[in-house]
């Protein structure tokens, strides 16, 4: 295997567990890139990528930006808040002109699910999803699979819970598809109100209690509450919340085994998670973050190198 | 159907290795201040076989290797597809004597790769190639080999194989011709 099996990388539904072992795989490659003095190849020296950012972000903008960079590939910007769609533009008259000036990939956050599908099916240029609305964040998913297997060694039947807010979460659905290729066990927990209402059948195991998900996992992946997308009230109050779902120093030194903790960030301090444990030697937070940079140029190389 | 023709049996392949080594001494004397890069996948075998002997006979240990894949670099990229492998290079290579080693030379388009490559590690003093088998007259590039094994006359349609024991069972190298 030396090839995606897709054009695009619209979500993680539609790749191969081959496409993703390809995916980390090279992604190692580039782990050491990005640990030498001079960080740069020139793989996608003639390629222009344009990062349209529809949405707010800081971690993933900036991750995919300096993979770019370290791709040699020419880097256009966009941000939603400072363009034309404000004028009434549509979405395809945006990337349409976007692509008139010569772009050969595109890297799309986007607030509706299905933006990057709908995209791929119109335009002529390769796509990238960063994240569209509540649906997929396949690089976070794929970052996230590359972190775990770098500490554990193997994904297969390694135990994985996500914690939190997965009505809303885009990282949780892409994270399940994801774990679940690579062969491992996955489980939710949370509040009911922020179980989306199909998600037995996407195959997982669903939990209402903290402590019970955390003694079963080897992994327990943290997600922040997503108050900007809840449009009513689903729980009585953050602090609350934080009582029954917060992860605190005193429940993580209580388990019987030392399990990993991960957050897809941004961080809400004291609220899904408290600074020591963030903080803490079992936290891989921050190898996330770097890890990011090297999954990302991974995945933007193979896609440029697809015919 | 490829028809093949030996260019080097065991015996000579060994022989050429060893006279590969003695060229090397009489340059370097005993690579203080040299090192050794071979070109993944295939330039590594021959680049540990020339530091395995080279340590034989000038009988000290430390003679450094270290293995560089290319794949990132080449300006191919897009045309074919590519697998990268491990770089490994836990030395310094800044103001060191560098011989770059790789198994066959053909288009010089790889060796141009690894030395666009081996800048993101420093800036060598001085770089020399070392080929087994030189295809003088494929060449698309203005590159030439400083150590060759043997040197053949070939067209672009022939193939060239080279055979390790470590990796294949002998060592050998075979030419094929496409017969019509």
């Amino acid at each position: 295997m030396t090839n995606l099996s897709t054009k695009h990388l619209l979500g993680i539904k539609d790749l191969t567990a081959d496409d993703i072992h390809l995916i980390l795989n090279t992604a190692e490659n580039f782990k050491d890139v990005i640990n030498r003095p001079i960080k740069r190849v020139p793989s996608l020296r003639d390629i222009t990528i344009a990062n349209l950012f529809f949405e707010n972000s800081t971690r993933t903008k900036l991750s995919f930006e300096l993979a770019e960079k370290r791709l040699s590939a020419d880097v256009v910007n966009f941000a939603a808040s400072s363009s034309s769609v404000k004028k009434g533009e549509t979405l395809i008259d945006t990337v349409n002109n976007i692509l008139a000036m010569k772009v050969d990939m595109v890297v799309m956050r986007h607030p509706n699910p299905g933006a990057a599908v709908f995209l791929s099916k119109h335009i002529d240029a390769k796509i990238v999803n960063a994240g569209d609305g509540a649906h997929e964040h396949p690089t976070q998913a794929l970052l996230d699979a590359f972190s775990i297997r770098e500490k554990l060694g193997n994904l297969k039947g390694k135990k994985i819970a996500i914690v939190g807010d997965i009505l809303h979460s885009r990282v949780a659905l892409s994270n399940i598809f994801c774990l679940q290729k690579m062969g491992a066990e996955v489980m939710v927990c949370g509040p009911t109100t922020l179980m989306p209402k199909y998600i037995h059948s996407l195959g997982v195991k669903v939990e209402h209690n903290l402590r019970k998900a955390l003694e079963w996992c080897d992994v327990a992946n943290m997600l922040r509450i997503q108050l900007e997308r809840q449009d009513i009230k689903y729980f009585p109050s953050l602090r609350e919340y934080t009582m029954l779902f917060g992860l605190n120093k005193d429940l993580l030194d209580s388990l019987a085994k030392k399990i990993i903790i991960m957050h897809p960030g941004p961080i809400n301090r004291g609220v899904e998670i408290t600074s020591d444990v963030a903080d803490s030697d079992q936290s891989i937070i921050l190898d996330q973050v770097e890890n990011g940079v090297a999954v990302r140029m991974a995945v933007l190389f193979l896609l440029a190198g697809r015919a | 159907m490829m028809k093949p023709r030996i260019i080097l049996d065991s015996k000579h392949f060994e022989i050429t290795v060893t006279r590969l080594c003695y060229q090397l001494i009489e340059v370097h004397n005993d690579f203080s201040n040299t090192v050794i890069i071979g070109l993944q996948p295939r330039g590594i075998f021959l680049a540990k076989r020339i530091q395995k002997k080279l340590q034989e006979i000038l009988k000290k240990k430390d003679i450094k290797c270290g293995s560089l894949d290319i794949t990132f670099y080449r300006d191919d990229f897009r045309k074919k597809e590519l697998v990268p492998n491990r770089t490994e290079i836990d030395f310094i290579i800044e103001d060191k004597n560098v011989i770059m080693v790789d198994d066959v030379l053909f288009t010089g388009r790889t060796i141009r790769a690894g030395l666009d490559a081996m800048l993101a590690f420093g800036r060598p003093n001085d770089v020399e190639l070392l080929v087994l088998i030189d295809r003088r007259l494929s060449r698309h590039l203005p590159i030439q080999a400083k150590y060759i094994g043997k040197t053949i006359d070939s067209i672009a349609s022939e193939r060239v194989v080279v055979e390790w024991n470590e990796s294949d069972g002998k060592d050998k190298v075979t030419l094929l011709t496409n017969e019509n």
